[in-house]
């Protein structure tokens, strides 16, 4: 029973690093980017959705949707620039450049509101539910609920529309997109704005969920979801689901049977794991070096 | 139809075209042959709008196009097939053709062409929802020539289509870019194999080291001396 408990509860846990981790691996996908400042998206979604419910009062459903609409916006301007200008740089370069960009967000949130960890509002009161013994709040099933509507919604923008196959195109080949007549540079901005509206979804859920946030939270959720995609498959949106939900359920099996001092030692042990295994994730295919 | 002045480019500090002038007749197929490394992609990619030339201009029919995003060129009609294909190896033949008709918005024409493309490509339309990257080499070129005329190019730039293929399927091939050109599509055609294209070209240029050398009628192309030392691997006598 304990161990039903702790899945559901890792279960719930891993569908908010599947929605950050699906940002991390979209963005790699299509610039071959480990977008650093990411998890930093992720906290300005949540406090986004802080002001929209203590300042105006808005319901869940607007406040979620306005997070999401101001970090698209918000990973767009960071790609064009910081990130565009890099286009041609050696990786490295836009990786610190992403480094510097994390810190810059922290920075800004923490001197404009300060670093103390505020409470979020209550949304909705805690009820749970038990189903056979096994306990399920319903903030947990909003949790599900969410995070399926917005996987669905993504893969049918992925594999049934005109931009997703553009990113698709520009993922595989940015020169052979380019013959087709595809704006490469929007095609990548558009990447930025759904990764970036995912991690908000996932701020809000959190604050929701855990409520406390602040300047840093964003630090390991970010990394945890960042290890998320690379055990999957960086690059591969299903493999960043998978992993996500992988890393949720590990992290509650260790506080469930072991210790809780040791929930983020267990992220890490699975990265190192999963590189010296295999370091093209999950569902990553083995490349054969071209000849 | 198209008329390139005077063009230097640049490819990082190496100075790939130097003065380089060209025209496409249209209606023809203009070939440009020369050594690896001569130029001749770089010609095609900056004709594309990949790449962007230091000085010198292009006109594509009264129109300068000098610096133009890519998506532009091919909305004005110029589209390419690239060196090494390139189709989009994890998306099926059918999705890569409709990537072809990117910027149109007239399905129903859409629809013809792909009935057009399948026509032509009847294999293509066997493996119509089989993955791009698990094709034969032969069945690759075909779909990229395929996706490129689902974009319907008033002028086609082919480059090096007989890559890789066996001499069968290069004759094949060959073949069709004469139909296509019978059909109304200009062609501009960059090609290692200097002895096929100058047998399906009206009008060739040799390129070396970036600069042309050489220009003429293909047919009197093929009987020169130089030519024929140079690039169809014959003796003089």
């Amino acid at each position: 029973m304990e161990f039903l408990q702790q899945l559901v509860n890792g279960l719930a846990l891993g569908s908010i690093y599947a929605l950050i981790a699906i940002g991390y691996t979209m963005v790699y996908g299509i610039v071959q980017l480990i977008n650093f400042a990411h998890g930093d998206i992720y906290m300005i979604g949540a406090f986004v959705g802080f002001f929209a419910v203590v300042k105006y009062g808005l319901p869940f459903l607007p406040t979620l949707l306005l997070a999401m609409l101001v970090c698209s916006v918000l990973g767009v301007i960071i790609e064009k620039i910081a990130y565009r200008p890099l286009r041609n740089s050696p990786r490295i370069t836009a990786l610190i450049t992403a480094i510097g960009v994390s810190l810059f967000l922290e920075n800004v949130v923490r001197w404009r509101l300060g670093p103390d960890p505020r409470p979020f509002p209550e949304l909705f009161s805690v009820k749970v539910f038990s189903l056979g013994g096994v306990q399920v709040s319903n903030v947990q099933l909003l949790i599900f609920g969410v995070a399926l509507v917005l996987i669905v919604i993504l893969q049918f923008i992925i594999y049934r529309t005109r931009i997703g196959k553009a990113m698709r195109a520009v993922s595989q080949d940015q020169d052979a997109a380019r013959l087709m007549g595809i704006n490469v540079d929007r095609t990548i901005s558009v990447t930025f704005a759904i990764g970036s509206a995912l991690a908000a979804a996932a701020g809000i859920l959190v604050g929701i969920a855990y409520p406390r946030i602040d300047p840093y939270m964003g630090i390991l959720p970010g990394l945890k979801a960042f290890v998320a995609a690379v055990l999957g498959g960086i690059g591969i949106i299903p493999g960043a689901m998978l992993g996500g939900l992988v890393m949720g359920v590990a992290e509650l099996m260790v506080v469930g049977f072991w210790s809780s001092d040791y929930r983020d030692a267990i992220a890490f042990a699975i990265l190192i794991i999963i590189l010296l295994i295999k370091p093209t994730g999950i569902l990553g295919k083995n490349q054969s070096e071209k000849v | 139809m198209l008329k390139i002045n005077n063009i230097d480019v640049f490819y990082g500090a190496i100075h790939a075209l130097k003065d380089l002038s060209l025209t496409v007749e249209a209606g023809q197929i203009v070939t440009l042959i020369g050594a690896n490394g001569a130029g001749k992609s770089t010609t095609l990619k900056t004709i594309s709008g990949l790449l962007k030339p230091k000085s010198g201009n292009l006109i594509f029919q009264e129109q300068n196009i000098t610096g133009k995003a890519a998506q532009q060129i091919v909305a004005l009609g110029i589209v390419q097939v690239p060196e090494g294909r390139r189709v989009f190896p994890s998306m099926s033949v059918m999705e890569n053709l409709e990537l072809g008709a990117y910027l149109r918005k007239d399905r129903v024409a859409i629809r013809d062409d792909l009935d057009r493309v399948f026509t032509r490509f009847p294999r293509l339309q066997e493996r119509r929802s089989q993955m791009a990257g698990t094709l034969s080499g032969g069945e690759q070129q075909m779909l990229a020539i395929g996706r490129a005329l689902m974009a319907r190019p008033r002028l086609m730039l082919l480059d090096e289509p007989s890559m890789g293929l066996a001499p069968l399927l290069v004759r094949e091939i060959f073949e069709i870019i004469k139909e296509i050109n019978q059909t109304g599509t200009t062609i501009l055609l960059v090609e290692q194999n200097a002895h096929m294209a100058l047998s399906i070209a009206h009008y060739a240029y040799v390129l070396e080291t970036g600069k042309i050398v050489l220009e003429g009628p293909a047919a009197e192309l093929a009987q020169s001396d130089k030519v024929k030392e140079a690039y169809l691997g014959g003796r003089t006598n």
